[in-house]
């Protein structure tokens, strides 16, 4: 099942967690903000994965399930 | 009137570690809310410290309650734990010890399924720690009546000085705090400042 | 007069449209004398509101002709019209008067002067989808207000409108007319953009299944629904029928709101042989800038638009005389741009006003030498990671402005410009202080 990493960004305030637990699909931005990779998150990342969405500060981070890419 | 078992002291003993652990949960909870960190440790350290002292809080919480009921003194009935004002035994404080359990339960299952809630649901029951805060306070000195001095005195002060002082800084911080479309004016100007800082003089 | 007006509605309420001449040529949406029409006149000229006694029944009417949204998306509205129909539960229609856009003026002129157009558009949208609610949303303009609010009372009167309609008042801001934005305005909160919200037509204002329609789309199908999908279809092309409103700028400073058939050669509209251009502005502030080599050869139509990356969007067209600075221009729309930004998302709160402090920078040949590259980066950062289009519409003309007026970059890099004067030629509305506050 293919999940990529999603952010509502009127929620996120720019914490900068996920990306320390995530460095391989998540920058931050020159303002502290996220760069999503678009790609979906590989296996062996995935608890990562779940482990930034839901110690998101914010509860901004999400992960979807995809059925295709675009 | 005191009785000397060993779940007394227990009980007493657990309740004061769990309002020092509480506080700590508290003041480490107000330092993620404003995005502060804690030196040398990264972000993720900081929320993961929260959560860890909260969890080990609910494990001293617990030995507490059971320590407390299971000493036969006071004769404390399970459901008083949870049933607030229910208690033949100092009916009052120990009724403020189970509003505050009801209302710490409400905040630790709700941040065990928090990816689970909407963000809004979550954060409206997180709002509970406030309340339940001085209602632990107050419980602990009304049940405890050794916290009203010595060096138990000195203890329940110093945590609530930094806790009512991370809270006080937590208010003031959200007063002074622009709503974010409000904000933009500020960022045009500051824009125009550091583009001016770098522009060099090409004329 | 009321009791004319009922006799008219009472009596035309068994033959609507069927005895009516159908007008040909233009104008079709705006009234023929350029006087805004009153109720009475506006009955004698189109006949009651032909309602088809039930919900649906308009709908083929509709895609036979071909409608689409007029707002700018050009979605076939007979699409939105079955998807709100089909949902359980009462739906919602909004009729959206919030043009936003400065350099748009369409939907102000086509409220003004045919106001019950509009408002026979949206009872028979409301009957078609089987609503109970209705509202009508535009800026908080004091005499067009009042204007609306008396039209209202004069049908409601006269029995005409069959649901009343709740007139909703936005604020004087680009993003007013936003679909979330609408909605949130309508469900009486501020009218800011939300994230990823249900699809309209599913769950809209108040979890209701909601139609949201540009009043000029409303007033087309108030047309359509009397003189039929063939009537429709004389003027316009076969893959976008119909008229459509436009607001020009000509180079000589000239502007006016017309209406035109789709399909109309953009070098018509905006006279550029009389008035030569520089550069044209297709489709507002979140439109591209063109070339007058590219203008010339295109006719205001999606099919000629979309492979050059713009579109038809609401009908805004201006055409750049030769004796101002493009970039100056394109500065003050960036800086108007990045001033009606929500401020809710990150890379759009602090991204729009940086590129517009450089881009004014450039423009008052003061830049720094990475000012490009600022510009570059700072359009990948905001592009797409906003919760709504704004960044986007916004980077969408930075690049075409970057792009068209390339020599004019150059220029200013060493310390010229091409321009006769600097005085402002688009229209950007000027804010008071209280502005920044204002989202209600």
């Amino acid at each position: 099942m293919e999940e990529r990493l999603r952010v509502n960004p009127i929620l996120c305030t720019g914490h900068g967690l996920c990306a320390e637990l995530l460095p391989e699909a998540i920058q931050l931005d020159e303002w502290g903000y996220p760069i999503l990779s678009d790609q979906p998150i590989p296996n062996e990342l995935k608890k990562l994965a779940r482990r930034a969405v839901t110690d998101c500060p914010a509860l901004a981070l999400m992960l979807v399930r995809d059925r295709s890419s675009s | 009137m005191t009785s000397a078992t060993a779940f007394w002291f227990a009980s007493r003993a657990t309740g004061v570690i769990s309002l020092v652990l509480f506080s700590l949960v508290a003041i480490l909870g107000i330092l993620v809310n404003r995005q502060g960190r804690l030196p040398g440790l990264p972000r993720f350290a900081v929320t993961g410290l929260h959560r860890n002292l909260s969890l080990l809080t609910v494990a001293f919480l617990g030995m507490h309650i059971v320590t407390a009921i299971v000493d036969g003194y006071a004769h404390i009935p399970w459901l008083s734990s949870v049933v607030p004002f229910t208690s033949g035994y100092e009916r009052f404080w120990i009724g403020l010890g189970a509003v505050a359990v009801d209302l710490f339960a409400a905040v630790i299952v709700t941040s065990l399924l928090r990816d689970r809630l909407r963000p809004a649901v979550w954060r409206a029951v997180h709002w509970f720690s406030y309340v339940c805060y001085p209602v632990v306070v107050v419980h602990s000195m009304g049940a405890y009546k050794d916290l009203r001095s010595g060096w138990l005195l000195a203890l329940t002060m110093a945590t609530v000085f930094a806790v009512v002082t991370a809270i006080g800084y937590r208010v003031l911080d959200a007063l002074a705090a622009v709503p974010r479309p409000g904000r933009v004016p500020e960022q045009l100007v500051l824009a125009e400042e550091v583009q001016a800082d770098k522009a060099g003089s090409l004329r | 007069m009321t009791a004319a007006i009922r006799d008219v509605v009472t009596r035309d309420a068994a033959t609507a449209g069927s005895e009516k001449p159908k007008p040909s040529g233009l104008p079709r949406l705006l009234p023929a004398t350029g006087q805004p029409l009153e109720l009475a006149t506006h009955l004698q000229v189109h006949g009651a509101i032909p309602y088809r006694g039930g919900p649906r029944m308009l709908i083929h009417t509709i895609e036979s002709a071909g409608l689409t949204g007029r707002g700018g998306a050009a979605f076939p509205t007979h699409r939105k019209l079955t998807a709100v129909a089909d949902q359980k539960g009462a739906p919602v229609v909004v009729g959206n008067g919030a043009e936003g856009e400065p350099a748009s003026d369409k939907d102000k002129m086509l409220l003004w002067s045919s106001p019950h157009l509009v408002l026979d558009g949206l009872q028979l949208a409301a009957e078609t989808v089987g609503a109970r609610k209705v509202h009508l949303y535009v800026h908080r303009e004091p005499r067009l207000v009042q204007r609306l609010q008396s039209a209202l009372a004069e049908r409601a009167t006269t029995g005409l409108d069959r649901l009343p309609v709740s007139l909703v008042t936005a604020p004087p801001r680009f993003l007013a007319g936003e679909a979330s934005a609408l909605a949130s305005r309508v469900e009486g909160g501020p009218a800011l953009p939300r994230f990823n919200p249900p699809r309209m037509s599913e769950r809209g204002v108040n979890g209701a299944p909601t139609l949201v329609q540009n009043v000029e789309t409303l007033a087309q199908l108030a047309l359509i629904s009397r003189y039929g999908p063939a009537w429709f279809r004389a003027i316009g092309t076969s893959a976008e029928p119909g008229s459509m409103l436009t607001t020009v700028q000509r180079a000589n400073g000239c502007g006016e709101v017309t209406e035109t058939a789709i399909g109309t050669p953009i070098a018509e509209l905006l006279k550029l042989a009389e008035h030569p251009a520089q550069a044209v502005l297709v489709g507002g502030y979140h439109g591209a800038w063109l070339t007058p080599e590219q203008a010339k050869h295109l006719t205001l139509s999606n099919a000629d638009l979309r492979p050059l990356g713009a579109a038809v969007g609401a009908g805004v067209l201006a055409a750049l005389p030769a004796d101002r600075c493009g970039l100056v221009e394109s500065a003050r729309v960036v800086q108007y741009l990045a001033s009606e930004s929500a401020g809710q998302c990150g890379p759009c709160l602090n991204g729009l006003p940086r590129i517009a402090a450089t881009l004014w920078q450039l423009a008052e040949h003061r830049s720094a030498p990475a000012a490009r590259d600022d510009l570059h980066r700072w359009s990948k950062l905001v592009e797409r990671r906003g919760a709504c289009h704004h960044p986007d519409g916004t980077v969408r003309f930075l690049r075409s402005a970057l792009t068209v007026f390339a020599d004019e970059v150059m220029l200013h890099e060493t310390g010229r410009c091409s321009a006769g004067t600097y005085e402002p030629f688009l229209p950007i509305p000027a804010t008071s202080p209280d502005h920044k506050d204002d989202w209600s």
